[in-house]
């Protein structure tokens, strides 16, 4: 005759190892595997801190991913240790696991005993929809989205690089955009600065920028800096800041938030455009070359025209500040490999991509000091300063 | 010979080539053969003392050649020099 519910419990129960909660708090920490066995929901709702999720439903298929090593020590739980005691069966005899025990009394006893429940910030149900592509992304899902939503990105400039990689952020739920651009709108900008607009023609370009990113995502909490970046306010400006993106078109500016990030320990993300080619770099201090590393000092200024002076193909910063875009979002994220070391070159016309190597120079003037030692009176300087703003007018 | 790739602000200087060939054994006779074929280029990469320009980075294949022996830099037939000055647009 076939055993009952209760009867199939007890049989379960006596045939793997359980553990107390009181065990198991102390246990954390000390690299035991522990896996919430219940629903997705109940997950959400709160769980042990550092546990991992897999629903009972999807064990077999999902706890190579969590628990790689049949070797590990793996503490199951549910709600009250029944469901985790069927889980621990499962592993133990059916996938080889050696060294699986389920937890008494499950997360009901835990909390009775006055243990700690972490319980995650649960996204909107409009947040759901609005990033549910995200959401259906291994590499992302809540726990990367939560990430979008609490990082800061700061903007150097609203113009050509500026304006897709902030509407794309936006609309990628990154929390916070500073923008930094004391300029209005122009006619001229309209050929490539998509997120302005012609009605908008004269409007300072933070305001506009502001404007379309509210319409895109009103989750996003919008920093606007009317003013110029320099020596004086750059600190102030980029303090705080988890990634900048520098799409600024001029060398000095270009000097100057090398050394200003690099004295925070702050990721750029740059890019620059010219013509119909672009470059791209992620220039992560410590981590990686500076952008001192990969050009010790900038051309004379009839060498160094900016895109008024020479033109640029209109979908050229399209294409390359999607491409900070995205370096911006994996930086966040934590995943891949971000163009660290290596200098992108698009060639437009061409329709190549080659990339070369940057080494962080032994003898840079930046960053092989330590960040304290970089002082206020360094940001920015590099040889022949005077002339070449003076020739650059 | 070797490929030099040109970059967009010394293009002018080449007859609007993006890609010229030059000969030589090393990186600086490779890029003095291109100065002694195309004039234009020759303040532009070398200083008056000689020395390639602080500002202007060079490559062989995708290796700076700071990091190997710079312009003493041995250079084969199927190689290619890519030649890249700092470029700073972005508005």
């Amino acid at each position: 005759m076939s055993p009952s519910g209760a009867e199939l419990l007890r049989q379960v129960k006596s045939q793997i190892d359980e553990v107390d909660p009181s065990e198991v708090h102390e246990l954390i920490d000390e690299g035991v595997a522990i896996v919430d066995v219940r629903e997705s929901e109940e997950f959400a709702a709160g769980h042990l801190p550092g546990a991992k999720h897999v629903s009972r439903s999807y064990l077999e298929s999902r706890i190579e991913g969590v628990v790689p090593d049949r070797a590990t020590q793996v503490i199951l739980y549910c709600a009250s240790g029944n469901r985790s005691a069927y889980a621990a069966r499962t592993l133990q005899e059916e996938l080889g696991y050696e060294h699986v025990r389920s937890m008494t009394g499950g997360i009901t006893l835990w909390k009775d005993r006055g243990y700690e429940v972490d319980v995650p910030r649960a996204l909107t149900s409009e947040q759901r929809e609005r990033y549910s592509r995200h959401l259906l992304i291994p590499e992302i899902g809540v726990e990367g989205q939560q990430k979008l939503l609490d990082a800061k990105v700061l903007l150097l400039g609203a113009g050509g690089l500026g304006s897709p990689t902030a509407l794309y952020l936006a609309a990628a739920g990154v929390g916070t955009l500073g923008i930094v651009d004391d300029d209005v709108v122009d006619l001229s900008n309209l050929q490539r600065q998509v997120i302005h607009s012609t009605d908008r023609i004269g409007v300072p370009k933070v305001d506009s920028a502001e404007e379309s990113i509210r319409e895109l995502n009103p989750d996003v909490n919008v920093v606007k800096y009317q003013t110029r970046i320099d020596a004086s306010n750059i600190m102030e400006i980029i303090a705080g800041y988890d990634v900048i993106v520098d799409g600024v078109d001029n060398f000095p500016t270009r000097y100057l938030l090398n050394d200003a990030s690099v004295r925070l320990k702050i990721p750029v993300v740059s890019a620059s455009i010219l013509g119909f080619d672009g470059q791209l770099s992620v220039f992560k201090p410590y981590e990686g070359p500076c952008y001192r590393c990969l050009f010790r000092e900038p051309p004379p200024a009839e060498l160094a025209p900016s895109c008024g002076a020479n033109g640029v193909l209109g979908v050229l910063p399209g294409t390359m500040g999607l491409l900070q875009a995205t370096e911006v979002v994996k930086l966040i994220l934590g995943i891949g490999e971000p163009a660290i070391g290596r200098l992108l070159l698009y060639d437009a016309l061409g329709a190549t991509l080659t990339e070369v190597k940057v080494h962080r120079d032994p003898d840079c003037p930046i960053c092989s000091r330590d960040p304290e030692e970089i002082t206020d009176e360094e940001l920015g300087v590099f040889p022949d300063y005077e002339a070449f703003c003076a020739a650059a007018g | 010979m070797a490929t030099i790739k040109i970059p967009p602000v010394l293009r002018a200087s080449v007859g609007g080539e993006k890609e010229v060939g030059a000969t030589g054994e090393n990186v600086g006779e490779v890029l003095r053969a291109l100065a002694a074929s195309h004039p234009a280029t020759e303040s532009q990469l070398f200083s008056a003392e000689g020395e390639l320009n602080r500002y202007v980075n060079v490559y062989l294949n995708d290796e700076d050649v700071r990091v190997l022996e710079g312009l003493d830099t041995a250079v084969g037939e199927s190689d290619t020099l890519v030649i890249l000055p700092a470029m700073a647009g972005g508005s």
